[in-house]
C-alpha cells in the first residue's frame, strides 16, 4: 500500500513538472492570423518585399502578407539559373579591380525616394565584401549598374539615400588605409581612415558617379541614414570602434563609454567639392553598366576620386556621443527625431534634430575627435528609452507616433512612442531579431500595417534540414494596439535589411517582354533568315534564333577542337513569359534564359570530338523538348566544312 | 416614277454614315482564351486590316499545322473597301434620283454584298481550318479547326468566341434600315 502510494505520488509528480512546461512560441500566435496572411489562388500580394540575400550576394523579393518567394534577382554572384554572370554580356557586371569577383555579402537595400516617398524607380544594394553599390531597376527587375567603391573596405553603411535620391551613401566598416600603400597594421591610428563615399544619382537615366569623399579618422562605420524635412542637409552613420581597436575588437572596441553618430551635412559638402576644397587623388575603380538596348555591360576602370578633409571644411562633420558601440541609425518620419540603437547598451538614446542644430550654433563641445568637434551629450539629446530590451539593434517607424526596435539578445521587437519615450508594447521573435521592417517605415510616409522581423536563428521553426537551416522572417499585424505575430516563412541567403513598397507602385509598370525591333545587340539575329554561322579564325559566331518550338539553326558542323564558339540566341517572341533556355552538353560555363526580343551569349570551348546536343532548358510549349539540336565537334585539322541549317535532311538534300 | 417617301430620303445618309464607321472600327472580332492567356487572345479584322493578336496566334498556329495570317495575303482588303464606297457612292445617286426602284436596286445590292462577304469569310475560315500542314507536329484524328462564323466553339485548349465588332452592328444596322425602308416604301405605294 504504501509502496503504491508512493508510485502514484511518482506519476502525480511526474505530471506536475509536465505541465509547468516552460511558455513556447506557439502560444504566440491568435487564432485569425490565418486569415490576415492567406492570399486566395488568383489575388496578389500587397506590398512587394525586397529582402537582402547577405553571403549569397542576391535579393529576394517576397510578396507580403503571404510571405510567397515571388523571385531571386542575380546581383553580386553569379547564377547560373539564367546565366547572370556567365553570359558574354553580364560578365562585365560582376568585374572589379582585382578582376571578376562573382560572388558577394549583400547586407542591405533602399528604394528610390522623391520628396521622401518612394517612387517605385530603382533598388540599391550593397556589397559589403567587396565595396560596391548596385542599382535594380524596377520594371525588369535586372541589374542594370554596378560602382565599386575605392579608399573603403566593409562597404556596410550603405546604399542609403536622400530625400530625393540625390546620393547613395557607402561607408566604411573596416577602416584601411587610403591608396595602397604598405603599412604595419599596428600603425592604425595615423594610417587608416574611413571614408563617406557620397554617390551622385542622375535624376532621369539613374547612373551613379562618385561625387565625393569625406574622409574620417579610424574607425567602425555601421549603418546610416539620411535626414529628412527639416533635416534634409543631413546624413547620420553610426560608428564604433572609436577605440581604434585593431586586435580582439570584441573586447579592444568596446571599451570606451560612448562612440559617435557622425552628422554629416552633405549640402556643405557639395558646396566644398564644388567650390575646389577636395583634393582629387588617384583610386581606381570599375564602374559596370548594363546598356538596355545593346543588352550588354560594359565595365569602365575609372581612376580619380575626390577627398573631402574635414580639416578643410568646417561645419561639415560632427560627433555625437552615442552609448555603448551604436548598431542602427535611423530617422524618424519627420526627420526631428534620431534614433541611435547602442547594441551593448541598456537604453535608447533618441537624439533631436533642432538640439543638434543650436547645440553647433552654440558650440556645445566637449572637445573633439581627430579635429572634429563632439557635440555634448546632452545637448543633443532628446531622451532616453529606459528599459527597453536587451541588444538594440534597428529601429523603423509606423508614422502615428510611434518607434519599433528589434533587440538581438532580448529576441523580441519592442514598440515605444516617441513622443514621451514610454514603452507601449513588447512581442517575441523566434530568434534573435537583426533588421526589422516596416513598408516604407524608414521614409516619410511609412505604411504601418505590417512589420517583418529577420531573425538570425531558427532552430525549431521549420522542418529540420540538417545543420544548415534557413533564415527565418516573422510578419507581424500593427494596425492594432498590441502587435500580433501572423506569419513565419523561410527566406535564403542571410536577410539584413529589407524594402518593401506598395504593389501598385510598381506592378503595372512591368515589361512583360522587349521590342526586338529595338534589340540593338551586335550579334542579333533579326528572324530565322539571319541565323549563320560565321568563323574567324578559331572564333566561331553562332547567330541563332529561338521560337517556339525550334532553334535555328538546330545542326552546325565544321566546329573543331579548341574552337571558341560563341552562340548568340535571340529570342524572337513577342509575348508575355515566353522565355528560352539554351545549354550545351558539357558545358563548364552555365546555361542562358532569354528572355522575348533579347539576345543573350554563351561561350563554349569544346575539348573534346564529339557531338554535342544543345537544347532548350525552359520549358516553353507543347514541343519543348523537341526544341533541340546538335553541334558537330571535329579533331583540329580535319576536313568538314562549315554548315549549318534548320531542317535540312540527307533526303531533301538529295532531292534539290 | 414612283418617287422616295421622305424616310426613304433620310435613310440614305443614316445608311451612308453607318457604313462610314468600317473605316472607323472594327467589323469583326475573334476573341479567344486558353489557361495559357487569361487575359485572351483577341483578333480584330477590319475592312482593310486584320490587328489584335495575330502575331501571338500566328505564333501557336505551327503546333497545329495552320498557316499563318498576314494582311496581304487577303484580296478582300482591296476589294471589301472598293465595294462598300461604290455602294455609297450608289446611295448619292439614290438620294438625288429620289426614285423607289433605285432604292430596291440599292437595297438588293447591298444584300449581295453582304452575302458575298459572308460566304468569304466562312470559306477562309474553312480553309484556315482544314487546310492543315500534314506534316503538322499536333494531328488529332477528325479534328479541324474552322473558327466559328458567328458564335462559341471550342478548339482544343483554346475557346473562341466570334462576333461583330463596332463597325460590324453599324453594317448590320444599316441592313435592318435598308430591310425596313424597302418594305415601308413598298407598302406606301
Ligand atoms: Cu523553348
Amino acid at each position: 500500500m504504501k509502496r503504491l502510494s508512493l508510485m502514484l505520488g511518482l506519476v502525480a509528480a511526474t505530471a506536475a513538472m509536465q505541465s509547468c512546461k516552460m511558455k513556447t512560441a506557439a502560444t504566440a500566435v491568435q487564432g485569425d492570423a490565418a486569415s490576415k496572411t492567406y492570399v486566395a489562388p488568383g489575388k496578389y500580394d500587397e506590398y512587394y518585399n525586397f529582402v537582402s540575400g547577405g553571403f549569397n550576394g542576391q535579393v529576394s523579393v517576397y510578396g507580403l502578407p503571404s510571405g510567397r518567394l515571388l523571385k531571386v534577382i542575380p546581383v553580386f554572384s553569379v547564377f547560373p539559373e539564367n546565366g547572370y554572370g556567365y553570359s558574354e554580356e553580364t560578365k562585365a557586371m560582376l568585374n572589379t579591380t582585382n578582376g571578376s569577383i562573382p560572388w558577394d555579402d549583400q547586407h542591405h537595400l533602399d528604394l528610390s525616394q522623391t520628396n521622401g516617398e518612394q517612387d517605385g524607380r530603382w533598388l540599391f544594394a550593397n556589397a559589403n565584401n567587396t565595396p560596391r553599390i548596385a542599382r535594380i531597376d524596377l520594371t525588369t527587375f535586372k541589374t542594370m549598374e554596378i560602382l565599386q567603391i575605392p579608399n573603403s573596405a566593409g562597404n556596410h553603411s550603405s546604399p542609403f539615400i536622400t530625400e530625393n535620391t540625390e546620393y547613395v551613401v557607402a561607408g566604411t566598416r573596416f577602416s584601411v588605409p587610403l591608396g595602397s600603400e604598405d603599412v604595419p597594421i599596428s600603425s592604425f591610428k595615423e594610417n587608416f581612415h574611413s571614408t563617406a563615399s557620397f554617390i551622385s544619382v542622375d535624376k532621369n537615366s539613374g547612373k551613379m558617379d562618385i561625387a565625393f569623399q569625406i574622409v574620417l579618422p579610424g574607425m567602425n562605420l555601421d549603418l546610416s541614414h539620411a535626414g529628412k524635412g527639416p533635416s534634409h542637409d543631413w546624413f547620420f552613420f553610426s560608428s564604433y570602434n572609436t577605440e581604434q581597436a585593431y586586435t580582439l575588437l570584441e573586447v579592444n572596441a568596446s571599451q570606451k563609454d560612448k562612440d559617435y553618430i557622425v552628422a554629416v551635412n552633405w549640402k556643405k559638402a557639395e558646396e566644398y567639392a564644388k567650390a575646389g576644397k577636395g583634393k582629387k587623388v588617384s583610386a581606381p575603380y570599375a564602374h559596370n553598366t548594363y546598356d538596355e538596348h545593346t543588352q550588354t555591360a560594359t565595365s569602365v576602370i575609372e581612376n580619380e576620386v575626390l577627398l573631402l578633409d574635414p580639416k578643410d571644411c568646417p561645419d561639415m562633420v560632427y560627433m555625437i556621443p552615442c552609448p555603448k558601440s551604436p548598431h542602427g541609425c535611423d530617422i524618424d518620419p519627420s526627420g526631428e527625431y534620431i534614433v541611435g540603437s547602442g547594441k551593448l547598451a541598456a537604453l535608447i538614446p533618441v537624439f533631436s534634430f533642432s538640439k543638434i542644430t543650436k547645440a553647433i550654433g552654440d558650440k556645445q563641445f566637449e572637445g573633439d575627435f581627430k579635429g572634429i568637434p563632439i557635440l555634448k551629450y546632452e545637448s543633443a539629446l532628446y531622451g532616453e528609452v529606459q528599459k527597453p530590451g536587451l541588444g538594440p539593434l534597428h529601429t523603423e517607424f509606423d508614422g502615428r507616433g510611434n518607434a519599433y526596435t528589434s533587440m538581438f539578445l532580448s529576441s523580441e521587437v519592442v514598440k515605444w512612442s516617441l513622443k514621451d519615450l514610454k514603452v507601449l508594447d513588447r512581442a517575441p521573435t523566434y530568434y534573435s531579431v537583426g533588421h526589422l521592417m516596416i513598408p516604407g517605415g524608414d521614409t516619410k510616409k511609412p505604411a504601418g500595417k505590417y512589420l517583418v522581423a529577420y531573425n538570425k536563428i531558427t532552430k525549431d521553426r521549420f522542418l529540420p534540414t540538417g545543420p544548415e537551416l534557413a533564415q527565418s522572417a516573422q510578419l507581424y499585424d500593427i494596425s492594432g494596439d498590441k502587435m500580433q505575430l501572423v506569419l513565419d516563412y523561410p527566406t535564403f541567403g542571410e536577410p539584413h535589411y529589407a524594402q518593401a513598397c506598395a504593389a501598385s507602385l510598381i506592378k503595372d509598370k512591368q515589361v512583360k517582354f522587349f521590342d526586338i525591333n529595338k534589340n540593338k545587340h551586335s550579334y542579333v539575329a533579326m528572324g530565322e533568315k539571319n541565323a549563320k554561322v560565321v568563323r574567324q579564325g578559331n572564333r566561331v559566331d553562332v547567330y541563332m534564333t529561338a521560337i517556339r518550338s525550334h532553334l535555328t539553326p538546330d545542326n552546325i558542323e565544321g566546329v573543331y577542337v579548341g574552337d571558341e564558339v560563341y552562340f548568340h540566341v535571340t529570342n524572337l517572341e513577342q509575348d508575355w513569359d515566353i522565355p528560352h533556355g539554351f545549354a550545351i552538353k558539357n558545358n563548364p560555363n552555365a546555361e542562358l534564359l532569354i528572355m522575348p526580343g533579347e539576345t543573350v551569349t554563351l561561350k563554349f570551348v569544346p575539348e573534346k570530338q564529339g557531338i554535342y546536343p544543345f537544347y532548350c532548358t525552359d520549358f516553353c510549349s507543347a514541343l519543348h523538348q523537341e526544341m533541340s539540336g546538335y553541334l558537330r565537334v571535329s579533331p583540329k585539322g580535319a576536313n568538314v566544312p562549315l554548315k549549318f541549317g534548320t531542317g535540312e535532311t540527307a533526303e531533301t538534300v538529295a532531292a534539290k | 416614277m414612283k418617287r422616295l417617301t421622305k424616310a426613304g430620303l433620310i435613310s440614305i445618309p443614316i445608311v451612308v454614315l453607318f457604313l462610314s464607321t468600317l473605316w472607323l472600327a472594327p467589323m469583326w472580332r475573334i476573341d479567344m482564351r486558353a489557361p495559357q492567356y487569361p487575359d485572351g487572345l483577341s483578333m480584330q479584322i477590319w475592312i482593310n486590316d486584320v490587328k489584335g493578336d495575330v502575331p501571338i496566334i500566328n505564333g501557336l498556329n505551327h503546333y497545329i499545322g495552320m498557316k499563318t495570317i498576314h494582311r496581304d495575303d487577303f484580296r478582300e482588303f482591296v476589294f471589301m473597301p472598293i465595294a462598300i464606297v461604290l455602294f455609297m457612292a450608289g446611295g448619292v445617286l439614290v438620294f438625288l434620283l429620289k426614285s423607289k426602284r433605285a432604292y430596291y436596286i440599292w437595297t438588293a445590292a447591298f444584300l449581295v454584298i453582304a452575302l458575298c462577304s459572308f460566304t468569304d469569310f466562312y470559306l477562309w475560315e474553312y480553309n484556315y481550318g482544314h487546310n492543315l500542314d500534314p506534316n503538322a507536329p499536333i494531328k488529332v484524328p477528325g479534328m479541324s479547326y474552322q473558327p466559328p462564323l458567328l458564335g462559341y466553339k471550342k478548339l482544343l485548349n483554346f475557346e473562341v468566341l466570334s462576333q461583330p465588332d463596332l463597325a460590324g452592328w453599324f453594317y448590320c444596322a444599316a441592313g435592318v434600315v435598308l430591310t425596313v425602308i424597302t418594305f415601308y416604301e413598298w407598302k406606301k405605294k
